[in-house]
C-alpha cells in the first residue's frame, strides 16, 4: 500500500511537467502580452522591459529557463504587481484561500451528509420535501447571487455578520458568510448524493439480514448502511475539493477576501504570465494531491479494494 | 418434530399498495409449525412465499406493504402487534432467518467476525471473547475450514456457498426455535445446494430447529420437509405430509407441479409438461379460484367464488370445487 502511494506521488512530476509546458505555450499563444496597454509604450522602453525580463530571447530559451526557475519552486516576478514576485503573492494568498476551502469542505459534507441521512430515513415525509427543496435551491442559485444576498440579509439588515474582508480585520466571523455562499453548492449536491446512495443501501439485502439480526435500527444505519453508502461521497470529494478552491475566485472577489482567487483572475486578463503559471501549477498540485488523498480514504473504507 | 405447536400463522393477510391497486401478496393464509417440524412452503415466483415469511417477523416494508389482517402466534403471543422492541428480541434470537442470494446477504464492509458477533453479543449477552468463541464453534459446525483465522475475513473472501454456511452459521448462534430459509440454496450451483441442504438438514436436526423452508423446487422440499404448504397467489391451496402430497396431489396445480418435474424414467422424446398460462395478476383479484384459467377441470363455479377447504386423511388438505363434497364449511 505505501508503495503504491509513493508510486503515485512521484507520477505527480510527469504530471505537471505535462501541465506546465502545455500552459506556458498555451498563455502565449493568446493575443496581447503583460505591456500591451491602450496607448503603446514608447518602442525603447518596450524594449527595455521585454530584455529586462528576458522576453527579447527565442520561445524555447524562455522555456528552459522558467522550468530551471520552477525546478527550485522560483516563481519569477510578477509583470504587474510590480514589487511583488510571484512566491510572495502565492504565500500570502493561498493560506487564506486553503482556510476558506477548508472550512466550506467541511461545512459541506458535514451538513450535506447530515442532510443527506435525514432525507433519506424520512424519505417522502416534510423532512424530506424540506431538504430536496433546499438541495434544489444550492445546486440551482450561482455563487455570484447567494454572496450577495447572504451579504444583504446578514450584513445590511441584521447586521451580525461583517460583509467583506478576512480575519485580520474582523476575526473568525469574517469566514462564515464567504463559507457558507462556497459551500453551497456542494453541501446541496453531497445532500443529494448521499440520499439516494443511503436510500439504494437501505434496500439492500443486507440491510435486511441486519434487521432480521434483530439489530436496532439506529444500529443498522451507523454501523451497516453509513459506511457503504458514503462511498460515494468520497469519490465526489476530490472534484469537489478542486472545485471548490477554483470556485472561491468569485467568492474571494464579493466578499474581498485575499485569497489567490483575485489575483488569478486578474492576472489572466492582465497577461501576468508569471503569475498564470504560479496558479495553474499551484491548483493542479492541489487537485492531484485532493484525488491521491480520496483514493487513500476509498481504500480504508472498502476492504474489496487493495492498492498493490 | 413434537406435538408441541411453536408457531401459529392465523389468516395472515398482507397487501401492498400500488398505483394500479392493492396487491394482495398473502391473502388468508393460515398454518401451524410444530417444534422440530420442518414445513415446507411450494410456489411459483410471485405466489407470496417470501412474503409470508417477512410478515412473520413483522418485517414488511411499510409503505407500500401492510399487514391487513391475522395472527402470528409465537408460544401463544401476537409477533404483529408486539412493540418493536419486544419482536427485535426476537428477531434473530429466537427466530432467524437466512436469504436467498448469498453474494449479497452479507454486509462487505464488515467482517465476518464483526457480522456473527454482534448478534451473539445482542441476544446472548457475551463479551466479546466469548462471543467470537460461539462464532467461530459454529463456523466450524457449518463446515467453514479454518474458522479461527477465516472469521476476521470479508465476504469477498467467500465463495457463494461458503457465504451461505456463514449465513447458517450466523442463523443458528442464538440456537433458534425456528429457521426461516428463504430459497437458501436457489443462488448455488446445484452440487453445493445438496451440501447446503445436508448441513442445514443436519444442524437443525441436531439443534431442534424448527424450520419453514421456502422454495420454489420440489426436489428440495422432498428431501427435507415433513409437511409441504403449496402456494397459489397469495393462498394455500393444497398441505399435507409430504409423502401424501408427491402420492396422491389433490389439486390441479399441485399435480401439475409435479408433472413439470424432469422424470429420469422419462422418454426422451417426450416433451416435458408445463402448467399452460401464466400466473394471475394478483391486483384487485375478484372472488373466484385464482387457478381457474390455467385449470383443465375448471367449472362455472371456479369462475365465481373462492373453493372452501376439503379436508382428507392425515391432515391433507385441498381447496379445491373438485372436492366440493368433501369440504366442511362451503
Amino acid at each position: 500500500m505505501a508503495r503504491y502511494f509513493i508510486r503515485r506521488a512521484l507520477s505527480l512530476i510527469p504530471t505537471l511537467f505535462i501541465i506546465i509546458t502545455l500552459s506556458f505555450f498555451l498563455i502565449r499563444l493568446a493575443p496581447g502580452g503583460p505591456f500591451a496597454r491602450e496607448r503603446d509604450v514608447p518602442e525603447a522602453i518596450l524594449q527595455n522591459l521585454l530584455k529586462r525580463y528576458h522576453m527579447d530571447e527565442p520561445l524555447f530559451k524562455q522555456y528552459l529557463r522558467y522550468m530551471g526557475d520552477v525546478i527550485r519552486w522560483d516563481f519569477g516576478p510578477s509583470y504587474r504587481y510590480r514589487d511583488l514576485t510571484v512566491n510572495e503573492i502565492i504565500d500570502r494568498g493561498l493560506p487564506v484561500s486553503m482556510a476558506l476551502g477548508v472550512t466550506s469542505l467541511l461545512l459541506a459534507v458535514v451538513g450535506g451528509v447530515s442532510v443527506g441521512i435525514i432525507s433519506a430515513l424520512k424519505q417522502n415525509r416534510w423532512q424530506d420535501y424540506v431538504a430536496v427543496a433546499i438541495a434544489v435551491i444550492g445546486i440551482s442559485v450561482p455563487l455570484f447571487v447567494m454572496g450577495p444576498v447572504l451579504q444583504l440579509v446578514f450584513g445590511m439588515k441584521l447586521k451580525i455578520l461583517p460583509i467583506g474582508q478576512w480575519i485580520s480585520t474582523h476575526g473568525l466571523k469574517a469566514i462564515i458568510l464567504p463559507a457558507l455562499t462556497l459551500s453551497f453548492p456542494y453541501f446541496a449536491y453531497i445532500a443529494r448524493l448521499s440520499r439516494a446512495s443511503i436510500l439504494e443501501v437501505l434496500r439492500s439485502d443486507y440491510i435486511r439480514t441486519a434487521r432480521a439480526k434483530g439489530l436496532k435500527e439506529s444500529v443498522v444505519v451507523w454501523k451497516h448502511v453509513l459506511k457503504g453508502a458514503l462511498l460515494p461521497v468520497v469519490t465526489y470529494l476530490g472534484p469537489a475539493f478542486s472545485g471548490i478552491v477554483v470556485g472561491s475566485v468569485v467568492v474571494e472577489s464579493v466578499f474581498l477576501v485575499p485569497g489567490i482567487g483575485r489575483p488569478f483572475v486578474q492576472s489572466a486578463l492582465n497577461r501576468d504570465y508569471t503569475l498564470i503559471m504560479a496558479e495553474v501549477v499551484v491548483y493542479s498540485v492541489i487537485l492531484i494531491i485532493a484525488n491521491l488523498v480520496v483514493d487513500l480514504v476509498y481504500g480504508l473504507l472498502d476492504p474489496r479494494i487493495s492498492y498493490k | 418434530m413434537t406435538d408441541e405447536v411453536i408457531l401459529q400463522v392465523r389468516d395472515l393477510k398482507t397487501y401492498f399498495k400500488v398505483d394500479e391497486g392493492i396487491v394482495k401478496a398473502v391473502d388468508g393464509v393460515s398454518f401451524d409449525l410444530h417444534r422440530g417440524e420442518t414445513l415446507g412452503i411450494v410456489g411459483e415466483s410471485g405466489s407470496g412465499k417470501s412474503v409470508t415469511n417477512l410478515s412473520i417477523i413483522n418485517m414488511i416494508p411499510s409503505p407500500p406493504g401492510r399487514i391487513a389482517g391475522g395472527q402470528v402466534l409465537f408460544h401463544g403471543k401476537d409477533l404483529l402487534t408486539m412493540p418493536a422492541d419486544e419482536i427485535r428480541k426476537i428477531r434473530g434470537n429466537k427466530i432467524s432467518m437466512i436469504f436467498q442470494d448469498p453474494m449479497t446477504s452479507l454486509n462487505p464492509f464488515l467482517r465476518i467476525s464483526t457480522q456473527m458477533i454482534e448478534t451473539i453479543q445482542l441476544h446472548q449477552g457475551l463479551d466479546k471473547q466469548a462471543a467470537k468463541e460461539k462464532a467461530i464453534e459454529m463456523l466450524r459446525l457449518a463446515g467453514i475450514p479454518a474458522p479461527e483465522t477465516r472469521i476476521d475475513q470479508y465476504p469477498h473472501q467467500f465463495s457463494g456457498g461458503m457465504r451461505q454456511r456463514v449465513m447458517i452459521a450466523m442463523g443458528l448462534s442464538c440456537n433458534p426455535e425456528i429457521l426461516i430459509a428463504d430459497e437458501p440454496t436457489s443462488a448455488l450451483d446445484v452440487t453445493i445446494q445438496a451440501q447446503i441442504l445436508e448441513l442445514m438438514k443436519d444442524l437443525t436436526h441436531r439443534l431442534g430447529t424448527a424450520v419453514i423452508m421456502i422454495t420454489h423446487s420440489l426436489g428440495v422440499v422432498a428431501g427435507m420437509c415433513d409437511t409441504i404448504c403449496v402456494m397459489y397467489a397469495g393462498r394455500i391451496v393444497e398441505r399435507g405430509p409430504t409423502a401424501e402430497i408427491f402420492e396422491d396431489p389433490k389439486h390441479p396445480y399441485t399435480r401439475g407441479l409435479i408433472r413439470s418435474v424432469p422424470r429420469l424414467d422419462q422418454e426422451h422424446t417426450e416433451r416435458l409438461y408445463s402448467i399452460p398460462g401464466q400466473p394471475p395478476n394478483v391486483i384487485d383479484l375478484p372472488d373466484c379460484c385464482p387457478f381457474y384459467p390455467r385449470c383443465d377441470k375448471a367449472m362455472d363455479i371456479c369462475k365465481k367464488k373462492y373453493p372452501a377447504q376439503a379436508q382428507f386423511e392425515n391432515g391433507h388438505s385441498a381447496s379445491c370445487w373438485l372436492y366440493a363434497k368433501e369440504a366442511t364449511n362451503v
